[in-house]
């Protein structure tokens, strides 16, 4: 079986119709169904974070059958993802995705878990502190996108479990947990 | 009493079949036949009328159809034509045309073809038919056509001419026969390839000159059209018993080029054409007709299915003068769907458009391609489109339209690369999208893995 990396590719990643956007209707539906789910496996074993519709991505294209996504079939893959609310488009003209592979719901009660795992319901953590702490390590908050635990952040102190304070400049955003 | 007239031979489409050297002259259509005393035949009810050349054929809308069927009335048997009078009653009645017509003793209309005696002791009794128009045709048109048909008397140069070319064929043979360098009437007689040249030189003389008359005028060109195909059809029956004498002497090549002349005045066509002129308002409907007649043919040799383009260029190419418009065409074509015929218009999602057999299935052909991507080699890099054509024989526009089609319905996916553009069969729906890496261990995509993976790409 092909590997790329450590991650293991399913047999179909050598079928060249896999590499070119189908125009039957329902084929298409299921080849972005299998895209979606490939993308997302793929990105959560690498924690990949963004992926840059210009830029190369090691999934976009397959030497042994030399076979790579258009452009239009990438957008339309990303854009299926994005109407799961599994994706998000970080910038208007659709250059640079950020890939969800929790949702920000999901990152949010990581967060509480990892807070009350740790003993921190009270206590005050930098931002920084969260994604590449000592405490973080080994956890999937390890090496998060900012623009990702910024989101939960925000969305657990519209819930009233923490209080974002900001510092002199955006490096030290601190966060205050009252869990 | 049904069978007073003779009946019309028409095609599985429903146009007339014509006699030799026969043409279509004008057409009329809700016409009735009646006879003033009525007590011969059932009047025939709003029916298309055709004048040709010969004949008069009756033929029944297709809505009366299981009634009555198509008669025939020979020019030969009219014996008086009335002329319209113009009066205040005629205004408010339908147009009609009468005439009169020799009936034979036992009561039937009288046939030349039957021999009953000649026309002149058998015609003892007559009686006048009356054609009512009740559509809008053109009548005095008509009227002044069927004087013209009538008055030319063409099946009396159809039975000299025939009888020439008898003639002429059994000389040709019984001069092959016998020896000697002098023919019966006394000319040097033309032996091997350098007499067949010679008669071929001769013949290209008198055609050229046919030409030179025939284009001076466009009505000399009208008459001299029958002698033309005439001319095409002693040619071709010269170049056959040409080649059945000269065993020895012809060389390949000369064979070669006979039998490209014989395909070509093969190919002379239609004798007689459906135009706007002679069918008016029905020029649609019975081009359609002809054109189901003409297709069939060709439709057969490419295997079911044509594309209208070339079916257009090969109509047109056997009409020879007259041609039509694409649009005529499609018009015709499209006519199809109203009419009893074997062939249909089909449009593919390309918009490509296609003639072909009503018996043609699709399933078949998907049948064919199921098996052509299924092979070892085609798990592999798939089909492209000629591909295609040189398996199912067909061309590769229309290989690609079958190979669309296949792919709508989720038989192929595509995949378009710097290679081009090639099919694979459609793995697509095997795959279990909770399992990616399951494989079966039957079904397509199985068979697919282990195809690909003996080419070691893996």
């Amino acid at each position: 079986m092909q590997k790329l990396g450590d991650f293991k590719l399913p047999h179909f990643f050598n079928y060249p119709p896999y590499f070119t956007l189908q125009p039957v209707r329902e084929t298409r539906e299921k080849q972005v169904q299998l895209w979606k789910e490939l993308i997302l496996d793929y990105c959560r074993t690498q924690k990949i974070f963004v992926i840059g519709l210009e830029e190369e991505f090691p999934l976009f294209s397959n030497s042994v059958i030399e076979r790579t996504l258009s452009h239009e079939a990438r957008e339309a893959f990303l854009s299926a993802l994005i109407s799961e609310g599994r994706a998000e488009w970080l910038d208007k003209g659709h250059r640079r995705c950020l890939i969800l592979w929790h949702r920000i719901q999901d990152w949010a009660d990581i967060i509480l878990n990892f807070v009350k795992d740790n003993g921190f319901e009270d206590s005050v953590m930098t931002v920084e502190e969260i994604r590449s702490g000592i405490e973080s390590r080994g956890t999937e908050l390890h090496g998060i996108d900012r623009t990702i635990l910024m989101r939960a952040l925000k969305l657990l102190e519209q819930k009233g479990k923490l209080a974002i304070f900001k510092g002199t400049s955006a490096d030290d955003e601190g966060v205050k947990f009252s869990v | 009493m049904a069978d007073f007239f003779s009946k019309a031979e028409v095609t599985s489409s429903g146009r007339p079949v014509l006699l030799r050297s026969e043409v279509e002259c004008h057409l009329l259509s809700s016409v009735d036949i009646e006879s003033e005393d009525n007590h011969h035949f059932y009047p025939l009810k709003s029916g298309l009328l055709i004048l040709t050349t010969h004949r008069l054929l009756w033929l029944p809308s297709s809505s009366s159809s299981s009634t009555s069927s198509a008669a025939a009335i020979p020019l030969h048997a009219i014996s008086h034509i009335f002329s319209t009078k113009k009066s205040l009653k005629s205004m408010f009645h339908s147009p009609r045309i009468r005439f009169q017509v020799l009936v034979s003793p036992d009561g039937r209309l009288f046939d030349p073809a039957s021999g009953s005696g000649s026309s002149s002791g058998s015609g003892s009794k007559s009686i006048v038919l009356t054609a009512v128009v009740r559509g809008k045709g053109d009548c005095d048109g008509f009227l002044g056509k069927l004087w013209e048909s009538w008055r030319a008397r063409a099946w009396e140069c159809n039975e000299t001419s025939g009888s020439g070319s008898g003639s002429g064929s059994g000389t040709g043979t019984s001069t092959a026969t016998s020896g000697g360098l002098y023919s019966s009437d006394g000319s040097v007689r033309m032996v091997g390839v350098a007499g067949i040249l010679r008669k071929e030189q001769e013949m290209w003389e008198s055609t050229d000159k046919s030409l030179q008359d025939a284009f001076q005028d466009l009505n000399a060109l009208m008459s001299k059209a029958k002698e033309m195909v005439m001319l095409a059809e002693k040619m071709r029956q010269k170049l056959l018993s040409g080649s059945s004498s000269q065993t020895s002497g012809a060389n390949d090549e000369d064979m070669g080029s006979k039998e490209e002349m014989q395909d070509w005045l093969l190919s002379v066509g239609i004798i007689s054409p459906v135009t706007k002129e002679s069918a008016g308002a029905l020029y649609h409907q019975q081009l359609s007709r002809q054109l189901a007649d003409f297709v069939r043919t060709p439709l057969q040799r490419a295997g079911g299915m044509i594309n209208l383009i070339d079916a257009y260029c090969l109509f047109n190419r056997a009409r020879g003068t007259e041609l039509i418009s694409p649009d005529d065409m499609l018009q015709a074509c499209s006519l199809w769907e109203k009419f009893d015929v074997p062939v249909m218009l089909r449009k593919f999602d390309s918009g490509v458009m296609v003639i072909q057999n009503k018996s043609h299935s699709d399933e078949e052909v998907f049948a064919r391609i199921k098996g052509l991507v299924t092979k070892p080699e085609a798990l592999r890099s798939g089909i492209s489109p000629s591909d295609a054509a040189i398996t199912l024989g067909i061309a590769p526009a229309m290989a690609k339209e079958h190979l669309l089609t296949a792919e709508s319905k989720g038989l192929l996916c595509r995949d378009i690369s710097p290679d081009g553009f090639r099919f694979y069969i459609n793995l697509f729906p095997e795959i279990d999208p909770r399992d990616v890496y399951l494989v079966k261990d039957y079904g397509i995509c199985n068979t697919w893995i282990k195809a690909v993976s003996t080419s070691g790409l893996k």
